[in-house]
């Protein structure tokens, strides 16, 4: 099975949830930047949560389906069709070899993502299949996706036999699962965007007054932001005096503030550690809102504590394993 | 208990602060000091040998431990209170010995296009700079900004160096550079702005290995000067 690509579009790579356990030799995490989208995707068509997707930015491909194959789109909506017919997101859909999918306008969000039942077959470096763009490795050959290459992936397999039998007996170039699951609470792609952060140790020493403009003014995505960080205009934050820091670990989701006052806010391809001042960390609920921002776009942040921010996170975990009882049902149909 | 007595060198508990929801920072100090990044790497291979559930890294620094945990396992405050249970409670027996590591360098020729500028600005002859630069043994403090990038202590002040005015856009994989009171390789090819006085011809980093990164956190580094011909002849262990 595979999947041919005709043309790359602006940034596409291969992404699973990212690469755990290697942050101590400087091997940071990669991985989806919203992997919400790129979870829910893989659970429609039957993979794990954790399976590599294709990651689309603003600007698609067009990918040429080798072979029959179930596919599910999650994430930005960038218009896409096939064979000039539009797809819907989030649903599983069926896809005839030879069909052909493209994008359109980016309509909403930054990253789409694309799954295919029984997966992109890569090699595990590392074990994971991100794709780290800066050391070149992982993913497929290290790189974004160029025009002429070939992704192998797994085969639909038994999963939707009602939806496969409908197919097998039409011609149509797709037909996509006429129901989707409601989970439009994990997909909250409001404008401007509010970001829950949670203090960090730095954040008592900004002077009250940029304390104030953090929380009460909006920030723009800069067109420099990328898969290490998204970087920050707006009010500019500085300390009274130069902070002195020693390196030390970051996470995804953390605030620096660098001395040019900016904050940049690290997101997947971070670096395992940095020197900058931390204001503190995004709550990891609001990740997947934070990539999906495009350059120019607005945002504004609130602060929450870690407890709560915690217990968001398991909450989302709840409605996961709920929605992958209900996907298991529905996938025998 | 008792054994708080025997344990000077230990705070009475850790400082831990949280780094996100996902992970927490262990604050063993607060400067770059030898003493208190040994306390970092003990620390980190406790939690290691213990293969704590629902850790996914363990990060040292020069002066703090980043532990990645999922929080359907930990809460902040119940991780805490385990890594302080876990450091209170080990034996105070020093550390394992640091892996002694000994990179080959063949010094300046093309692969070191800056030794001449370092001997000029350190008023030393470039004999001099080599001997100093592999008389030394360097701590490995971390690794970070890319992967197998060894952050390491113990150059020689006398040959310490300022940053080239201008940064080369492409600074090969190997090259050793000097920065101020820093040394390091380069484990990729990057741009960079670091006075470069030599080359190895040992990969740092190869991510299809079980082991990619040849430096671990911890580690003893020596450089050991070779020629050209070693250099050309150099060949890896097999992977």
């Amino acid at each position: 099975m595979s999947i041919l690509v005709e043309t790359p579009g602006l940034l596409t790579t291969l992404q699973d949830l990212g690469r755990r356990g290697y942050q101590h030799l400087g091997v940071g995490p990669s991985g989806a930047m919203d992997p919400v989208s790129s979870a829910l995707a893989n659970l429609l068509v039957g993979n794990p949560a954790g399976a590599a997707a294709m990651e689309i930015t603003l600007a698609g491909p067009t990918l040429c389906f080798e072979h029959d194959a179930l596919i599910a789109l999650g994430g930005a909506d960038l218009s896409p069709e096939i064979e000039q017919q539009p797809v819907f997101l989030w649903r599983p859909t069926l896809v005839r070899a030879g069909a052909r999918l493209s994008f359109g306008p980016a309509l909403r969000g930054c990253r789409c993502y694309l799954a295919v039942a029984g997966g992109f077959r890569v090699p595990a470096v590392m074990n994971s299949a991100s794709t780290q763009l800066s050391a070149g490795f992982g993913g497929f050959q290290g790189r974004a996706l160029k025009r002429g290459d070939l992704l192998a992936t797994g085969g639909p397999g038994e999963r939707y036999p009602g939806l496969r039998q409908r197919f097998n007996r039409g011609t149509r170039p797709f037909l996509a699962l006429d129901w989707f699951p409601p989970w439009y609470m994990e997909l909250d792609f409001l404008r401007p965007a509010g970001l829950r952060m949670i203090p960090g140790p730095q954040w008592p020493s900004l002077p009250d007054a940029a304390r104030r403009s953090f929380l009460a003014e909006r920030f723009q995505v800069a067109p420099n932001s990328d898969r290490m960080g998204i970087r920050l205009r707006g009010p500019k934050l500085e300390f009274e005096h130069p902070m002195e820091m020693i390196s030390s670990g970051v996470a995804t989701g953390t605030v620096q503030l660098p001395p040019d006052g900016s904050p940049i806010l690290l997101m997947a391809d971070r670096q395992t550690t940095g020197g900058y001042p931390r204001l503190g960390e995004l709550a990891s609920v609001d990740l997947a809102k934070a990539a999906q921002l495009r350059s120019g776009e607005d945002l504004s942040f609130t602060t929450i504590t870690c407890e709560a921010a915690r217990e968001l996170m398991l909450e989302r975990a709840a409605r996961f394993r709920a929605l992958e009882r209900t996907l298991s049902g529905r996938m025998t149909e | 208990m008792t054994t708080d007595a025997a344990i000077p060198s230990k705070a009475s508990t850790l400082r831990v602060e949280p780094l996100g929801d996902q992970a927490l920072l262990v604050l063993l100090g607060d400067r770059i000091d030898p003493g208190v990044n040994d306390q970092v790497h003990q620390l980190a291979a406790l939690l290691r040998a213990g293969a704590l559930p629902g850790v996914s890294d363990l990060v040292p620094a020069y002066a703090t431990l980043a532990v990645h945990y999922d929080p359907a396992t930990w809460s902040a405050a119940s991780l805490g209170a385990e890594l302080d249970r876990i450091w209170q409670g080990a034996a105070t027996a020093a550390p394992p010995a640091p892996r002694q590591v000994e990179i080959p360098v063949c010094y300046g020729l093309e692969f070191g296009p800056d030794l001449a500028e370092v001997a000029v600005h350190c008023g030393l002859s470039e004999a001099e700079i080599v001997a100093r630069h592999a008389g030394a043994e360097y701590r490995v403090y971390m690794l970070g900004f890319a992967p197998g990038f060894a952050y390491l202590g113990g150059l020689d002040p006398a040959i310490a160096a300022p940053r080239r005015q201008t940064p080369r856009l492409k600074v090969p994989a190997g090259s050793v550079g000097i920065a101020g009171m820093q040394t390091g390789i380069y484990p990729l090819e990057t741009p960079g702005g670091w006075q470069i006085i030599g080359r190895s011809p040992q990969r740092l980093f190869r991510p299809g290995l079980e082991e990619p990164c040849l430096l671990k956190p911890g580690d003893r580094l020596r450089f050991v000067p070779i020629s050209l011909e070693a250099y050309e002849a150099f060949t890896e262990e097999p992977s």
